[in-house]
């Protein structure tokens, strides 16, 4: 119970975290039929439809449900904490914004059992989901579903931002800020400017769907090639959406296992806005096969290829970080700085998948599937991996097992490097993307067969870090403040877990790595900004659980409401659009009691302060 | 929830009743973030409008359907509207109660008066026309565009409403002006999105 009324920005962490790793693992599992199929030639272990229904919901469910939520809770856990402040702007939004993303995913995984998963590919390319050649409920999961959980991310993006610009700790400008908030600030803009327009495009398709619009069917003088451009300008900032958090965890993580300072910090910031910039620039870079022209491809192939200039900053930032330092290789160390071949890896054939001639080669092969792959898994989780274990003790007060991580390392890197470095190869053969079993002696059986092996070496990996979790949950609480003993931002100058209320007092900022500055300056703590008083919190509720409850009812009276039903009060109640005015009626009438009931919060007394020791 | 500052200021009100809290202010400086994103979103539906505004499938043209005087009402009625909001905000700087419970009832019944236009408009497109959202591209697109913004608008309306009730149980204080003052805010937004409707969809559907 206290779990569903929770506005705790670091309780909120962990439930994302919860909610993300569950969907990751859902995720996983049909990464590992899929790949089980394509073991070897002219397989039949799955029929052609479920093979669709599993790469589409493998994409949906790592990018929307699996890797996004597990950014927000390392976001939650850590921004309030690296700026100085006892929370984040909006707790209730922040609660909200967690209920609706697993409302959302909860509707989108219901159409497993629900009459068939969306089919259509994580894109949904129109005409392939519309109603015509997409028969069953599963794009209509997919709309919906999606358009709940990303309400909930454009929520968090907007409180994140709040949070960022207006509660930065006395001394805390911009250009102090630790880069791992730096990158999560440019996300969440990035956040607010890419989700709306898929939230247009999913209506629009719903709309399709379930109203008989007429947008992408061109037999009504609808446009198939306006969807493409509609995902793809929130498609393309959403890949950037994923990999900035987990360059700002690489920025953390190497200065502090190297004991040196980042490298260039200010051209790091620079270069994080130049990349969100150009990613909303970019996203034709999709459509090269579409027809778009010589001229347009043109532009975006070399606009596309612009991006290499900032990200290589980077990484060139990150070995001159390393460079001359003490660098110990502690597991995060180890997946950051595994990090860094594996992205640039993943760059590098970006630029060549850049090239619009050569996109012509290698579009829909096996190459594009390596290639975003290198990026999103060699770079994405691999950085999310570096940061779960670098602030773990900080979430949770308890120090993960060094030795079990690096057999986590180890596993997870090299499973992932048989899995998908063979399949550039297989790309460049000619095996397609999105088949379901292809003909023997063609050149691809052993590569497959490896890639399938790699994938299952990489879920041990997966395995051992669960078992280090449950392991490590085992032990009581009782790391001190800076476990790793060369913290260098705020986060690390509180207990761990933190208390509720974060910081006893809010500390002043004299320079970038806030912490490290005192430290060399020979304090061991922060100076304060102000005098201990009573600290004021919000109340707990349980008003964003049942508005999510009431979208999530909406959305399934929505998406069923053309339905022929057996039962007749079934279809009065769905047909006549009850359940879906209900759901909207839970939920506006959530909104208007949290308008009429001022929450005024509480406090706590200097005294209990005084009292907890801290 | 409000900070430890409602009691100081009880009484007498700050001049900017709605920037006083650290609260008030994240909420206004949310709700500009927020007007960014509902650009974006405005956006990608002119975009779509613009793209399909000649699919027309045989059914009715923009150039057949639509009639300027009564768009031409309606867009003065919202019009007006953004400035009897404006009014009350003043009031609102003013400490004026009265007058912004007023100002802000008149800006809700002119919201009305604009809905009922439109619902007026929509009735006689897929009753007499014959120009449903399943007849063309353009139909789907009109409507969603529009429709968009109607539902804005009702949403402004109860929005305010509730507000409304609010100034007449709870009277000014620093918890609800920045509710008013975003609330304003929100009813500019969706008057400047009106304006391009008008241009976009019905004077260029007149003359294009
Ligand atoms: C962890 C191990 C993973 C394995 C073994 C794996 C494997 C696969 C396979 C076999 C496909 C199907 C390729 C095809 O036939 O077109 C695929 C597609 C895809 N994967 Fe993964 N994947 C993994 C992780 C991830 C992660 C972490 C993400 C994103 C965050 C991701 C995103 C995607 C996307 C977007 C597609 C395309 C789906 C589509 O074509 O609609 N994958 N993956
Ligand atoms: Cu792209």
């Amino acid at each position: 119970m206290d779990w569903l009324t929770t506005v705790d920005h670091k309780k909120i962490a962990i439930l994302y975290l919860l909610g993300g790793g569950l969907f990751f693992g859902i995720g996983g599992i049909e990464a590992l039929l899929i790949r089980l199929q394509l073991i070897k030639p002219m397989n039949d272990m799955l029929d052609a439809q479920t093979f669709n229904e599993l790469i589409t919901m493998h994409g949906t469910t790592m990018i929307f449900l699996g890797v996004m939520p597990i950014v927000f809770a390392l976001m939650n856990a850590l921004i309030p904490l690296q700026i100085g402040a006892r929370d984040v702007a909006f707790p209730f939004l922040n609660a909200l914004g967690f209920w609706t993303f697993l409302f959302g995913g909860i509707l989108l995984n219901l159409s497993w059992v629900m009459g068939g998963a969306p089919d259509a590919g994580w894109t949904a390319y129109t005409p392939l989901s519309s109603s015509m050649y997409s028969e069953t409920h599963g794009v209509d999961f997919y709309t919906v579903g999606l358009q709940i959980a990303g309400l909930g991310t454009l929520i968090g993006g907007l409180n994140f931002l709040a949070t960022i610009i207006t509660m930065r700790a006395p001394g805390m400008s911009f250009m102090r800020m630790p880069m791992f908030t730096w990158t999560s600030f440019v996300t969440s803009a990035m956040i607010l400017f890419a989700f709306p327009a898929i939230t247009v495009g999913l209506v629009l398709l719903t709309f399709d769907r379930i109203l008989g619009a007429n947008f992408f069917d061109v037999a009504g003088g609808g446009n198939p090639v306006l969807w493409q451009h509609i995902f793809w300008i929130f498609g393309h900032p959403e890949v950037y959406i994923l990999i900035l958090p987990a360059f700002g965890v690489i920025s953390e993580v190497i200065p502090t296992f190297s004991r040196k300072r980042l490298f260039g910090y200010s051209s790091m910031v620079f270069a994080t806005i130049l990349i969100a910039f150009l990613g909303f620039m970019v996203w034709a870079h999709h459509m090269f096969t579409t027809g778009l022209g010589p001229v347009a491809n043109a532009l975006f192939s070399i606009s596309t290829m612009l991006i290499a200039v900032p990200t290589g900053i980077k990484i060139f930032n990150w070995l001159f970080t390393m460079w001359g330092g003490q660098v110990s290789f502690t597991t995060p160390n180890l997946f950051a700085v595994g990090f860094i071949p594996t992205f640039t890896m993943g760059g590098v054939t970006g630029v060549m998948l850049a090239s619009a001639p050569a996109d012509f080669q290698f579009h829909d092969t096996y190459f594009v599937v390596a290639h975003f792959h290198y990026v999103i898994v060699g770079g994405m989780v691999f950085g999310l991996f570096a940061g779960l274990h670098y602030w773990w003790p900080k979430m949770f007060g308890r120090m993960l097992s060094e030795p079990l991580g690096k057999w986590t390392f180890w596993t997870f890197a090299i499973g992932f490097h048989m899995t998908f470095f063979v399949q550039h190869f297989l790309g460049l053969i000619g095996m397609q993307r999105r088949i379901v079993t292809y003909l023997p002696n063609q050149g691809f059986d052993t590569m497959n067969l490896i890639s399938t092996v790699g994938a299952f070496l990489m879920g041990v990996g997966v395995i051992i870090f669960l078992v280090n979790i449950i392991r490590t949950s085992m032990k009581p609480i009782g790391v001190a403040n800076d476990p790793w003993g060369d913290g260098r931002t705020l986060e690390w100058t509180i207990p761990s877990p933190p208390p509720e209320y974060n910081f006893k007092q809010i500390p002043l900022v004299r320079g970038i790595d806030a912490y490290w500055k005192e430290k060399m300056a020979g304090n061991t703590e922060m100076a304060p900004s102000e005098p201990v008083g009573p600290i004021h919190m919000p109340s707990p509720t349980i008003l964003p659980f049942i508005m999510s409850l009431g979208i999530f009812i909406a959305g399934l009276g929505l998406m069923f409401s053309g339905e022929e039903f057996s039962n007749s009060f079934m279809s009065l109640i769905f047909n006549n659009w009850i359940v879906c005015g209900l759901g909207l009626l839970i939920t506006f009438g959530c909104m208007l009691l949290r308008s009429l009931y001022d929450d005024h919060g509480w406090h706590i007394e200097p005294e209990e302060l005084e009292e907890e020791g801290v | 929830m409000a900070t430890a500052h409602v009691e100081e200021v009880k009484g007498q009100l700050p001049h900017y009743p709605e920037k006083a809290t650290l609260e008030g202010r994240n909420k206004i400086l949310a709700f500009w973030l927020f007007l960014g994103g509902e650009a974006v979103l405005f956006g990608t539906l002119f975009a779509t409008f613009l793209t399909l505004r000649n699919q027309t499938n045989g059914g009715p043209t923009g150039d057949e359907l639509f009639g300027l005087p009564l768009t031409a009402a309606a867009t003065f009625i919202l019009l007006v509207s953004s400035l009897t909001s404006v009014f009350a905000i003043q009031a609102l700087h003013r400490h004026k109660l009265e007058s912004l419970k007023l100002w802000l009832i008149v800006t809700v019944v002119l919201g009305l008066g604009f809905l009922c236009l439109e619902i007026y408009e929509f009735y006689e497109y897929m009753h007499l026309e014959n120009f449903s959202m399943t007849t063309s591209a353009f139909s789907s697109a009109f409507y969603t565009l529009v429709g968009f913004h109607g539902a804005h608008v009702l949403f402004g309306i109860a929005w305010i409403g509730v507000l409304i009730g609010q100034l007449y149980t709870k009277g000014l204080t620093v918890v609800t002006a920045p509710k008013v003052y975003v609330s304003a805010m929100y009813w500019h937004f969706i008057d400047v999105v009106w304006v391009f409707i008008f241009t976009v969809v019905y004077l260029l559907g007149k003359v294009g």
